[in-house]
């Protein structure tokens, strides 16, 4: 997200200055250029590079929220200190958000491109089919948390009561935490696999015909026509995967929260940003420490993306 | 901060205390003309802000009213309570604003420093303090001694650090050990006046498969009350209101006992607790899978109106020290508090008068039995056999606590204490580790309350 809406008013500015070499402008292109530059930079800078500045700011002092800001100290990386020896849950957080975005590439990644494939092959139903994977990426969140409640509770859920276990050998999906980050990642797996399919099946759909043919004629077989033709040839799309499930993996947020409001092994960062910024139970300076940490690690990601687009287009 | 008496108060009161405090001259004489000005100027009036009984008397216009009952039946009440009100005085008119209960929550910092209501709804303990002492609530002093029906600890659950009161009770609810009489009766339990003899019937209870004590933490909060009950029990009403607000350390040998207590009661708690909501605990209490449920009265909300209600029952949790006893119980007070200036200050304070009267809170009371109401001239003649029995145990009580998330800071209680409640109910081995984090990051968080 913010890297490309960063990315548009640079060239909106590269293009004014090139153009006004060579042609004249009239003064209402200078002002519709102004505008459809002026605009995005102003938003991006007011809505996402103020308010991280502001955050790394307030994570450097001791405001309580209520004192005039004026009134507060400046105390370094107090906060950061606190974050990583005196809070229990950051370390598990960190954890479980690295878990996550390795159980995410494994899972949904690989089950949505298999199942884009297979659709991509004209099955019959495949419109069902299609319906039915992604039903769960349009589904609110509230229903998601409530139908997997229903999978999973201990005393009244439908999958103790399949596996037969009951009384003292029932598993506790969701409140015993040896095994409850999994059973999340189960259902976060089954919500975000629909998404990686559709992107595929787009993918898919825009590889040329003529490429498979071609392999066909050399004697590939199908898995050998997928792997050295098809996959580099979708090389945009990967990427856009990639970047979808690293966000996705680190914002991990929304599931836990309905769950038990991440706590209880179910710590992720993005919960942890949640509870202490939002709420009577605010700190502040605090939770900015925090998500200046998560900001530092998508950073990291983020450069990645931009260097691997960078070199595409030099290209 | 006392609310200003004149006009030339209140304009000192707009200045920084930094000005204001510390720098006499100019400014102070500036203060001391506005001062004669505005006194002459009411003089000419013929009005005195000071005298604030004869003010909600005259009080006329709009009062706005911030509420969180959101829900259905409580809405209802509260609209009932406003249209009396008005029937009562026609001269002033209740504007509502209702507002989600969770969001009203969640959002009460910015609420209060914004534009708040001249009336709003919360509760009492800490979380009423911390707002009066950070100078968002409003003083109403002056017209306590015009609220009848309230005993001296109500009082003392309505005043800030200051020694000034800024809160009227309307409702509470007991927290204690819920049992259903037809279980006790059939298997010829008697109610637990010791800890061994709750032990003991525990382990009767064990016998005749049953679990003991229901628990459910899911949430987090829930299991805090366990720890409130114990921790007054051990170490008394004084040591743990000390230590809500933050002056008794949490690695001492009296909160260690506390946990190790606990630990030795934890086998008959209900296990995988942590999984389980309330209401699923209660469910197990009204389906007789479990005999008792330590929680508030609003356990009797996952129990079918009529006989099953009827059936419910209570005891306070036993003594376990017998110089302590066991007359310190926990009611949480759900009421009103007064914006820090509100716009209609006079029809204001009618209208918390007339919230604080037994007939206003008759209203609400009778539309969810699960709470009673706080003044003692309610007509108890509706009450159903719990809400007597709640009426008598919290009036009879010697303290009343308000819970852990109301008697302590906030962002205390749930970022540090929710978590680590629930790590010691994962394993209760390690109390020693467990309490030298709390109090580390106790002082951590304590500290930024300079």
């Amino acid at each position: 997200m913010t890297t490309t809406s960063a990315g548009t008013p640079a060239p909106a500015q590269k293009i004014r200055k090139s153009r006004r070499k060579s042609t004249w402008l009239t003064r209402g292109d200078r002002f519709w250029l102004i505008v459809l530059g002026g605009v995005p930079a102003v938003v991006v800078v007011g809505l996402i590079w103020i308010p991280a500045l502001v955050t790394v700011g307030l994570s450097m002092t001791n405001w309580d929220g209520f004192a005039p800001l004026s009134d507060s100290k400046f105390v370094g990386l107090e906060n950061y200190r606190q974050v990583t020896t005196n809070y229990p849950p950051f370390w598990p957080a960190l954890q479980h958000n690295l878990i996550w975005l390795f159980v995410t590439f494994a899972i949904p990644t690989v089950l949505g491109m298999f199942i884009a494939v297979l659709l991509d092959r004209e099955l019959r139903f495949t419109r069902v089919y299609q319906s039915a994977f992604f039903l769960p990426v349009v589904l609110s969140l509230a229903l998601v948390g409530f139908m997997w409640q229903l999978i999973y509770s201990r005393d009244q859920g439908l999958l103790n009561a399949m596996l037969g276990l009951h009384g003292d050998r029932a598993i506790d999906w969701y409140g015993d935490s040896k095994v409850n980050l999994w059973a999340v990642l189960v259902a976060a797996s089954w919500r975000h696999t629909g998404y990686i399919m559709l992107l595929y099946l787009a993918g898919l759909k825009a590889v040329d015909p003529s490429l498979r043919e071609a392999a066909a004629m050399d004697g590939a077989s199908q898995t050998r026509t997928f792997f050295s033709v098809v996959f580099p040839v979708m090389r945009p799309i990967n990427i856009i995967v990639l970047v979808v499930t690293v966000i996705e993996s680190l914002r991990a947020f929304d599931l836990v929260y309905v769950i038990n409001k991440g706590r209880n092994g179910l710590e992720v960062i993005g919960a942890l940003v949640f509870s202490n910024i939002v709420g009577e139970g605010q700190r502040i300076p605090f939770g900015s420490a925090l998500a200046t940490i998560m900001l530092l690690i998508s950073l990291v990601f983020i450069v990645i993306y931009m260097v691997a687009i960078m070199r595409e287009e030099k290209r | 901060m006392s609310r200003p008496q004149s006009q030339a108060e209140y304009l000192a009161s707009l200045l920084p205390p930094s000005v204001a405090g510390t720098q006499f001259g100019r400014r102070a004489l500036f203060r001391g003309a506005l001062g004669v000005a505005a006194a002459g100027s009411l003089a000419a009036c013929g009005g005195d802000s000071g005298d604030s009984a004869a003010d909600t008397k005259s009080a006329t216009g709009v009062v706005t009213f911030g509420s969180n009952q959101s829900d259905e039946v409580p809405k209802a009440a509260y609209a009932k309570v406003t249209d009396q009100f008005h029937t009562a005085n026609p001269k002033l008119t209740v504007k509502t604003n209702t507002v989600d209960h969770n969001t009203f929550q969640e959002q009460i910092n910015s609420y209060l420093q914004g534009s708040p209501d001249d009336v709003f709804t919360w509760f009492s303990g800490f979380r009423m303090r911390f707002f009066a002492a950070k100078g968002l609530a409003g003083d109403i002093s002056d017209i306590w001694p015009d609220m009848k029906g309230f005993s001296d600890a109500l009082k003392t659950a309505s005043t800030g650090d200051d020694g000034k009161q800024y809160f009227v009770p309307f409702t509470n609810y007991p927290w204690a050990i819920f049992y259903r009489k037809s279980v006790f009766a059939d298997k010829g339990y008697q109610v637990p006046k010791t800890l061994d003899d709750l032990v003991a019937l525990s382990k009767q209870m064990q016998k005749d498969k049953l679990a003991p004590i229901a628990f459910g933490d899911k949430d987090g909060w829930p299991a805090m009350g366990t720890f409130d009950q114990l921790n007054m029990r051990i170490n008394g009403f004084q040591f743990h209101m000390d230590l809500m607000a933050g002056k008794k350390p949490w690695n001492g040998p009296e909160v260690k006992k506390v946990f190790d207590t606990w630990a030795g009661l934890l086998p008959y708690h209900q296990d995988a607790s942590l999984g389980r909501t309330w209401q699923e605990a209660a469910q197990s209490l009204q389906q007789k899978k479990a005999g008792m449920y330590v929680l508030g009265m609003f356990v009797g909300q996952q129990f079918p109106k009529g006989a099953e209600q009827d059936d419910l029952d209570f005891f306070t949790f036993p003594e376990i020290d017998s110089a302590i006893g066991s007359d310190a119980i926990e009611a949480p007070i759900d009421g009103f508090m007064m914006s820090k200036r509100p716009k209609n200050e006079a029809g204001a304070k009618a209208f918390l008068k007339y919230l604080a009267t037994p007939e206003a809170e008759g209203v609400s009371v009778a539309a969810d039995p699960t709470v009673i109401a706080v003044n003692s001239g309610a007509d108890t003649g509706a009450y159903s056999a719990l809400q007597k029995k709640a009426v008598e145990f919290v009036g009879s009580a010697k303290n009343i606590s308000q819970f852990m998330d109301r008697d302590t800071r906030p962002d205390f209680a749930s970022n540090v204490m929710i978590p680590a409640i629930q790590t010691f109910i994962k394993n209760p081995k390690d109390i020693d580790g467990l309490v030298n984090s709390i109090e580390k990051q106790k002082q951590s968080i304590f500290a930024t309350d300079s």
